[in-house]
């Protein structure tokens, strides 16, 4: 156990003394003492310290010590480090050899609301105008690809549509099939109360075609190939994959942005109708299952209450939300930080940015599909 | 720009009132220094003196916040994107980790250079690609992935793709960090190599004492705290000359 006590000799000289067993898991004694002791009449010229019964130190030790001198120091109280062993002695030197630069240490002060409020503010606007070039950028970007100026490798392009579209396949199954199959539960559940079971096809097909297709379809991407973008436009970031395209003189908004969106244009309505079909499946799974009712009866019925305009709606809302998708992720990526916690936050932002674009886009469909009589 | 040394040689890059700045923070101010045909020049520096941050504004990555640099008698600093990619066609660049692609194979790196800026044929590609994988060490290892490669390797390898075109100035980020001291003397040696057969330019960032004094024919010192170039010139005149008691201890590894 550590011991330390202090005593006055000579009426000006403080003695510590330290003794027994010091170590960081047995706790720092309190420094509280000698500040008040140092402080204490009649004035303190002088710190010495006897460590003769001290049987085991560590840094620990070095802590207490390092803080009585710098209050020592502060007060114009001179030091001496002899009663002390050669190796703290050396420490204690080393601790104290650098002087701390000016202005080094952070303050360490909680921002007042205001200023806080403040400085929100003020990302939003930043943010935002980053987010404006961004899209300004690539606007051009894509009226080189039409031009035909724009200069990327095919071979990535072929490789992103593989990761964005074959690979997803198996998720977007599944997902859909179950989002048709409680889409019909719940049809089913009021639906039968007037026996009107029939109409859970109409339910499930126009469901899935106009909204939840292409918007569950979404969600999965987002979540799983723009976090992916992010991270891989974020982790060349930190590399200097990127520097080294702009050095090249490749622009990375050519070469790595523009193949990420034209997949996921690409992609996302074959992934959308793909999606719809599945769904609609899963539907039937249930009406024919539990809701006694045919095949035939259940297809003939959701052919007939789908429209071609519901299915073309569907497939190009996701292709809306394939631009925006791409676009979080690779904005995010690209304004990663340059570390792997930065990494890792570019791969939430580009996952919340990207779910946030798809429902407003959402919204704002359904206000205009209404008023198009869609 | 000429006239700008007295001893004949032809100043290839020449930064004027270079002020450096990461928005209100100034990091150097005022650097002015020359840059001669087939010089090994050192940028030389403690950590976090801005050594590196110079290079990106010499390569365009950053912008300056005053000044300007000149390539040959070309404005890099207001040239337009045009301009600047051609000037930055005879540049080439290792970055510190060698920053290769990692989606393509060590020949993919050096190929796409090539496919973009010549009419060669992709057959003639690979050879080129080759040739440069020989030429710095790594070959035969044309159709592995950066990841597949030890450290050393993927430097060399970024070497490699730095010299695709036989670029006229060659940019060395730490070319000696994280090898190991005989793979450093190799890379030093390869250096020299490099500007006697091809009379390159080359800039260099270091710290690396060994690198600094068997390499280096001209030098400037980057104290952090001066926030300016406080010396210059080539580095073994620096050591016997220097009054500076900041620099005589970086060069001498805190000696006397």
């Amino acid at each position: 156990m550590n011991q330390v006590s202090v005593e006055r000799v000579e009426n000006d000289i403080l003695l510590i003394r330290l003794a027994g067993r010091w170590q960081l898991r047995g706790g720092l004694a309190p420094s509280g003492a000698f500040e008040r002791e140092l402080q204490a009449l009649p004035v303190v010229r002088r710190v010495a310290f006897d460590a003769q019964n001290l049987t085991h130190w560590d840094t620990s030790v070095l802590t207490l010590l390092t803080r009585v001198s710098d209050v020592a120091r502060q007060r114009g109280i001179s030091v001496d480090p002899d009663g002390l062993p050669p190796g703290i002695r050396q420490l204690l030197d080393l601790a104290q050899a650098v002087p701390e630069p000016v202005g080094a240490r952070k303050e360490q002060r909680l921002p007042s609301l205001l200023e806080r409020t403040g400085a929100g503010a003020l990302g939003v606007v930043s943010s935002a105008k980053d987010m404006l070039a961004f899209l300004g950028n690539m606007t051009v970007t894509f009226i080189r690809l039409f031009g035909m100026k724009a200069r990327y490798r095919a071979s990535d392009l072929w490789l992103l549509i593989q990761q964005c579209g074959a690979d997803a396949l198996p998720i977007v199954t599944l997902i859909s099939f179950l989002v048709g199959v409680i889409l019909a539960f719940v049809g089913a559940v009021q639906l039968k109360q007037f026996g009107a079971q029939i109409y859970v096809a109409n339910l499930v097909g126009v469901a899935m075609m106009r909204e939840m297709g292409a918007m569950m379809t979404a969600i999965l991407m987002a979540g799983r190939t723009g976090a992916a973008f992010a991270a891989q436009l974020g982790t060349m970031k930190v590399t200097q994959e990127i520097d080294a395209f702009a050095t090249a003189g490749f622009s990375p908004l050519e070469f790595l942005v523009l193949p990420r969106v034209v997949a996921l244009i690409l992609m996302m309505p074959l992934l959308c109708l793909y999606a719809d079909f599945v769904g609609i499946m899963g539907g039937a799974a249930i009406g024919v299952g539990m809701l006694d009712l045919s095949w035939t009866t259940y297809m003939q019925q959701t052919a007939h209450a789908v429209r071609l305009s519901d299915t073309v709606g569907g497939v190009f809302k996701s292709a809306v939300y394939g631009v925006l998708i791409a676009l979080a992720g690779c904005l995010r990526g690209l304004q990663s930080g340059n570390s792997s916690s930065a990494v890792g936050d570019a791969a939430t932002s580009a996952v919340v940015t990207g779910i946030v674009a798809i429902i407003t886009a959402c919204g704002v469909f359904a206000v205009v599909f209404y008023i198009l009589g869609i | 720009m000429t006239a700008l040394t007295g001893n004949g040689a032809k100043p290839h890059i020449a930064v004027r009132d270079l002020t450096m700045a990461y928005g209100s923070f100034v990091l150097m101010r005022d650097m002015t220094f020359t840059i001669n045909h087939s010089d090994v020049f050192i940028i030389m520096g403690g950590s976090g003196s801005g050594k590196s941050t110079l290079l990106r504004h010499l390569i365009g990555l950053n912008e300056p916040a005053q000044g300007n640099i000149f390539y040959e008698a070309q404005n890099f600093t207001t040239a337009d994107p045009g301009q600047r990619q051609q000037i930055l066609r005879t540049v080439g660049v290792l970055f510190q980790g060698g920053a290769l692609w990692s989606a393509m194979t060590l020949a993919e790196n050096i190929g796409l250079l090539l496919e973009e800026y010549t009419d060669l044929k992709p057959r003639e590609i690979r050879d080129v690609a080759s040739l440069k994988l020989a030429l710095v060490g790594p070959k035969g290892f044309e159709d592995y992935y950066p990841a597949q490669i030890s450290g050393g390797m993927q430097k060399r390898a970024g070497l490699a793709r730095a010299m695709a075109l036989d670029p006229g100035i060659l940019f060395f980020d730490e070319p000696s960090a994280g090898l190991d001291p005989i793979s450093a003397r190799r890379l030093d040696q390869l250096i020299l190599d490099l500007r006697d057969s091809l009379g390159s330019t080359v800039v260099v960032v270091t710290h690396d004492l060994a690198s600094i004094f068997t390499i280096g024919n001209n030098s400037i010192y980057l104290d952090a705290d001066a926030r300016a170039i406080t010396a210059s010139g080539p580095p073994k005149e620096l050591l016997e000359h220097s009054q500076d008691p900041k620099l005589h201890s970086f060069l001498t590894r805190g000696g006397t």
